[in-house]
């Protein structure tokens, strides 16, 4: 069956430009313009999916966002999992399913592009129906920046292919009049097919724009499908219109019944007769619209079934000359049908009078619901209005204003001047002087003539089991559920929104949530005056992870930094690791060997010849000013003032609480001048940190920090013959221990390329003789080369961070942040030794004489020995004293921190913060690792040359 | 994405600004001259109203100045900023 | 003594052509090894003894920049805080400046220090210069809003960068990012003007 119910004139369509898609299987054809929605009812077709509880066939019953039901999963061109055929634009090749619930994520990459873009304005304008370009229009004409969005492919809102005429001419001509100017204006920025989705404070905005959607397997790759707009606006104007508010009967639910503004869009916008024989049940004069335009279609529209006893005279006139019987008093109690709606029952509210209807399609209007979610987004209260049964804007807001429908207004000439009002204001409102003339077009449109009622529902069977009015179609929920909720005891909407999972679906209950709210008052007795509604919170529609993604993915998920040795580390095959945003050279694995052959390999070479790494991620802050030292001495644990210039000195800083957060070493340069290095991953951290202190506590203190860490290259220099290597490419310097001792620094040049300063500085975090050389990063590349050169008699090898920290560990140097964890002392890493007993005062000191760090039974840094040599523990693993594992609760005398295979002391080893651990030296205890109890022998944290004898080469 | 005026920048988003919790809160004079509790108190105890609270913020990704503002914790509106050197403003 | 300059290597070495086809509409490129010296100074009676050494008043007003031809050629001097400058010039005069600028704030509370590897120089012009920056940045770049002299410090994309509008009404703006993060942010800026690798300009 693929009747045609596409008229053979009028709507927007491109009717020359037919579109092959398919649904469910079926082959179909639709026309550019139309949404799947449209080319659906014009191929007849109303049931596109069953509902997620009950099964039950369900269509289409909107004609936008608000749509319940229609839920689809598109296959092409595009892969997405839940989206409604109300607002999917038809594109050759659509492939399309009716979706059950829950939509299924594609396994294959996404490769559609996805970006941002910010926008600023003076005046931001939501909405581009009749409110929403009066306000434009104001705004653009006093001169501001004007953003205009608009969710449909074309603007017009409710205008669109309607026949009201606007200044004697049609609100068609009207509405490119306006886009013209405003598209001629130097600071306006239309965006169509875009949704603003959230509204948060400072005038800031989200909105999501479909770009290339509608253009289907012809979509330029080289476009983002879809952007975020990040838009920042002095002043806002909603103008978001109403969506129409269904009403609760029996079997409300079937395909077939639809609202009855969205009849009217699907046939001026595209052309489509939604069905052949049309019923139409109302409580405003808005149905009647639907119902007279529907038969001049040519539709047969047997009935109008009005709520009111009072009805609209002359409309019912005109319904009764185009063979429509109104029904005033009356009532929709039920309907037949199984995928498409047969019949409808009708009655007298007063009783006597009862009917049958056969009817395909049920128009319903049960009243408007201004789109205030954005306005409620941002704080605004809103206020039950009762003449619409809905809320509306309670308050203004300093800078956003609702206009339009979204604000309440029912008639179009009350859209345009709100509309052209709310521009003057925000443009008054944002610094400009709006012109003396507001533009608002006089509108013919008519009058409402009867005063809308207000039903919610039309009661049927209250047996739960049989309850088929339903509430909120997309979760199956029925006026019984609300009804248990509240008979549960629950009064807050919010309550019952949890109860019953009502507004929580992909539509966030736009159809329904008014009618919770009300059934719920009703239940209660409540005046909805006095009752809450629900907050809406962002996002208005439901949004794509890629489009909020961005480019923000793949390479660029997050910044990835690198060394100005990076490309050679890549070329020389090593194996790299996440430091933070840094990417690090982990180990060079050369042909057939692993990290752990290549680790052992680097280990060796570091420790019996030379070896080198790429040491720039370190950060480095050049420290300046005559109080320079004072400020180092209440930094750093141990005293720094009396470190003398040339010479180098290791610290500690710890935060108020007494607890490390970083070390590393401070470079006196002149007595007013010094060179701070600190971990890769705390460079920002300490120079914040420092300022912190500078400005806030001591701006008395003449001193200036810069961060210079990625103005230098710094690479270690390693092994008993790194001298000679140094030698080779500083033949000017004195090499030797006298002349170049332990923990000072010199500067040369090198004799590289035509000769490269460097500052050299004598420094080992892995017990061996060992140099860092410091060029400008410039010249990073050259220093390497000429290293690797000099070296090659040595065998020099590059070596990673891996090779780093076992280095490192067998000296029992911790590293911060593996080894502590933002609980540990100096003390308790067994560093006494650098916290300075001299000063009065540095941050930390007060706290290490509370009571709590003063405990013996703290957490102390140990090395722990495997019985077993070759075991290799798991960092994270905990120590337990007994070995065999008692009934939980098992007590944790703490964990292993570090875990390596030395090379040099051949067998493994580890760090741990344990319990008491240095008193606990020489015990023998046990890690679980999986089913095993290893048993380890706890050790002194330096494990390899104890006496430093190696250190000077 | 809420904008907080630096002092010396202007607006900018909150984004490039870290956060420094309460102000006025002064490293004290002679720490030693404290008892434990007192000490404590420094270190781990800060105010938590609902209302007006004043702050130090780090306009981080900016100029790298701390200054301080006072914010209403309830509605996340900054009612002032102010520089270090500068009182606290008198806000409503 | 300085180094050869055939054996340096700065940041965006080898992505000349990569950033070269995003031309016409966006005109990018490296400008390697351009001097950079950071000076702080409170002390503001040193201010004119600075500017005779550069040839540059300081800037006064936040989130700006002043530019002149002076002793060194010409010379930038952007605002990065309220005692904090960067002095931006050709290659080569990171101890010429240095020495000097010191010289001029004497014994006053300040300090100068070399940081030109720190961060790398991008240009960016052409029509679609100030979109493209509208991609990652939220500086509002309206010559109303950020005219010619504008200097500020922000994120690109998730960059920090200092950000100098040359040309307020051509679009022509200058980027200093640090040097770590030049392939991140050369990268993103490739990926952000794809679609206007196809823009032609319209013959009037």
């Amino acid at each position: 069956m693929s009747a045609d119910f596409r008229l053979p004139s009028g709507g927007r369509i491109d009717r020359d430009t037919r579109l092959r898609f398919t649904f469910n299987g079926q082959s179909l054809a639709g026309r550019k313009g139309d949404t799947l929605a449209s080319a659906l009812l014009a191929n007849g077709l109303h049931q596109v999916t069953t509902s997620i509880k009950y099964g039950r066939p369900r269509g289409i019953m909107a004609a936008g966002v608000e749509e319940p039901n229609a839920l689809v999963q598109v296959a092409e061109p595009f892969s997405e999992p839940m989206l409604t055929a109300t607002t999917v634009e038809l594109c050759d090749g659509l492939v399309a399913d009716g979706l059950v619930g829950h939509g299924r994520l594609d396994t294959e990459p996404d490769t559609a592009r996805y970006d941002a873009k910010h926008a600023h304005c003076d005046v931001l304008v939501v909405g581009a129906g009749p409110a929403g370009l009066a306000a434009a229009l104001t705004a653009a004409r006093a001169g501001s920046r004007v953003v205009l969005v608009d969710d449909q492919n074309e603007a017009g809102g409710s205008l669109l292919g309607r026949d009201d005429y606007l200044d004697e001419r049609s609100s068609d001509a009207w509405v490119c009049d306006v886009i013209a100017e405003l598209a001629a204006a130097p600071d306006v920025l239309l965006l169509d097919r875009t949704t603003a989705f959230g509204a948060y404070q400072d005038g800031f905005v989200l909105a999501l724009q479909r770009r290339t959607d509608d253009l289907g397997f012809d979509a330029p790759r080289h476009v983002s499908r879809h952007r975020i707009w990040r838009i920042r606006a002095k002043q806002t104007v909603i103008a978001t219109g109403a969506h129409e508010r269904p009403i609760v009967f029996s079997d409300n639910d079937r395909p077939g019944i639809m609202l009855a503004g969205a009849a009217r869009t699907y046939l001026h916008r595209y052309g489509v007769q939604v069905g052949r024989r049309i019923g139409v049940f109302t409580t405003n004069d808005s149905a009647y619209h639907a119902a007279i335009e529907l038969a001049e279609a040519g539709m047969d529209v047997p009935v109008l079934i009005d709520a009111r006893h009072t009805v609209p005279p002359k409309l019912s006139a005109e319904c009764a000359t185009r063979g429509i019987d109104v029904y005033p008093g009356h009532v929709v109690t039920g309907t037949e049908g199984q995928e498409r709606l047969t019949d409808v029952h009708i009655r007298s509210i007063t009783g006597g009078h009862a009917d049958t209807v056969v009817c395909d399609t049920l128009l319903v209007s049960g009243g408007w619901n201004p789109a205030v979610h954005l306005f409620s987004q941002l704080g605004g209260s809103l206020r039950y209005a009762p003449e619409l049964g809905a809320y509306v804007p309670g308050e203004s807001l300093s800078s956003a204003r609702v206009a339009g429908s979204a604000a309440g207004a029912i008639e179009l000439m009350a859209c345009i001047e709100q509309g052209a009002e709310a521009g003057r204001a925000a443009v008054t409102a944002a610094g400009f002087r709006p012109a003396a003339e507001i533009p608002v077009p006089f509108a013919d449109a008519r009058a409402d003539e009867a005063a809308a009622t207000v039903l919610w529902r039309v009661p049927g069977s209250e047996n739960a089991e049989e309850d088929t009015q339903f509430v909120d179609l997309q979760r199956d929920v029925t006026v019984s559920d609300v009804t248990r909720a509240t008979g549960a005891g629950l009064e807050s909407l919010e309550h019952v929104k949890r109860y019953t999972t009502i507004g929580t679906a992909h539509d966030q209950g736009k159809t329904s949530g008014m009618l919770a709210a009300a059934i719920v008052a009703e239940e209660l007795g409540a005046d909805l005056a006095d009752r809450r509604p629900t907050t809406f919170r962002p996002p208005y529609t439901s949004v794509s992870f890629a489009a909020l993604g961005g480019r923000d993915r793949g390479e660029l998920y997050d910044p990835i930094r690198v060394t100005a040795l990076h490309d050679w580390h890549v070329a020389h095959g090593a194996e790299f690791e996440d430091v933070g945003q840094w990417k690090r050279a982990r180990h060079y694995p050369r042909q057939g060997e692993d990290m752990h052959a290549a680790v052992l390999r680097e280990c060796r070479a570091a420790r019996e010849g030379v070896a080198l790494m790429d040491g720039s991620t370190l950060g480095k802050i050049d420290l300046q000013g005559p109080d320079a030292a004072e400020l180092l001495d209440m930094l750093y644990t141990n005293m720094m003032s009396t470190l003398k210039v040339g010479r180098i000195r290791y610290g500690v800083m710890c935060g108020i609480d007494g607890m490390v957060i970083d070390d590393g070493t401070v470079i006196r340069l002149a007595d007013d001048h010094f060179l701070l290095t600190t971990t890769t991953g705390n460079a920002a951290m300490v120079l914040d940190w420092i300022e912190e202190w500078l400005q806030t506590e001591w701006p008395h203190l003449r001193v200036f920090a810069t961060s210079v860490t990625e103005h230098w290259v710094t690479v270690p220099l390693v092994g008993p013959k790194s001298r000679d290597v140094l030698a080779a490419v500083a033949p000017d310097l004195d090499v030797s221990n006298d002349a170049f001792g332990f923990m000072t620094w010199q500067d040369a040049v090198l004799d590289v390329a035509d000769g490269i300063p460097a500052r050299i500085c004598r420094i080992s975090f892995s017990g061996e003789l060992a140099y860092e050389i410091n060029v400008n990063a410039w010249d990073g590349l050259a220093l390497w080369e000429a290293l690797i050169n000099a070296g090659e008699p040595y065998g020099i090898t590059p070596y990673g961070t891996e090779t780093m920290h076992v280095l490192r560990a067998e000296k029992g140097y911790p590293i911060v942040g593996q080894d502590t964890d933002g609980t540990v002392t100096p003390q308790d890493l067994g560093m006494s030794w650098a916290v300075s007993k001299k000063k009065a005062d540095f941050i930390g000191k007060r706290s290490f004489s509370r009571a709590e760090n003063l405990r013996p039974d703290r957490k102390q840094l140990v090395g722990l020995v495997p019985a077993d040599p070759t075991v290799l523990l798991p960092e994270g693993a905990h120590i337990i004293e007994s070995d065999h594992l008692p009934e939980p609760p098992v007590r944790m005398l703490g964990h292993v921190t570090s875990s390596y295979d030395s090379a040099a002391l051949g067998r493994t080893f580890a760090l741990a913060l344990l319990r008491s651990g240095r008193d606990r030296i020489g015990e023998k205890l046990y890690a679980p690792v999986d089913d095993q109890l290893v048993p380890v022998t706890v050790t002194e944290t330096v494990l390899y040359d104890k006496e430093g004898a190696r250190r000077d080469g | 994405m809420q904008l907080i005026p630096c002092p010396w920048c202007g607006p900018r988003e909150e984004v490039e600004f870290h956060y420094g919790g309460q102000a006025h809160v002064s490293y004290p004079a002679d720490p030693a001259a404290l008892s434990d509790e007192e000490w404590a108190r420094f270190v781990f105890f800060r105010d938590n109203p609902r209302g007006p609270f004043a702050e130090r913020w780090s306009h981080t990704a900016g100029c790298r100045r701390w200054f301080n503002a006072v914010r209403d914790t309830r509605s996340y509106e900054l009612h002032a900023v102010y520089r270090l050197d500068e009182e606290r403003p008198v806000t409503t | 003594m300085t180094a050869d300059i055939r054996t340096r290597r700065s940041p965006l070495d080898g992505w000349a052509e990569r950033l070269a086809e995003l031309a016409p509409a966006v005109e990018v490129a490296e400008r390697p090894f351009r001097t950079h010296v950071t000076l702080r100074l409170r002390d503001a009676g040193r201010a004119a003894a600075v500017s005779a050494v550069l040839g540059v008043e300081l800037p006064r007003t936040p989130c700006t920049f002043t530019r002149g031809d002076g002793p060194h050629g010409p010379v930038e001097v952007a605002w990065l805080g309220p005692d904090e400058y960067l002095v931006l010039a050709e290659p080569g005069l990171q101890r010429t400046l240095e020495s000097a600028l010191r010289q001029a704030i004497g014994d006053a509370s300040g300090a100068v220090i070399d940081v030109s590897a720190q961060r790398t120089t991008l240009t960016l012009s052409g029509p679609k210069a100030r979109d493209l920056l509208a991609h990652g940045c939220a500086i509002d770049l309206h010559p109303s809003v950020s005219p010619s002299g504008t200097c500020v410090q922000a994120l690109l994309a998730q960059s920090g960068i200092v950000l100098l509008v040359r040309d307020a009404d051509a679009g022509e703006f200058t980027v200093l990012v640090r040097a770590s993060f030049a392939i991140y942010l050369a990268t993103w800026l490739l990926d952000a003007g794809v679609e206007y690798r196809e823009y032609r300009e319209v013959p009037v």
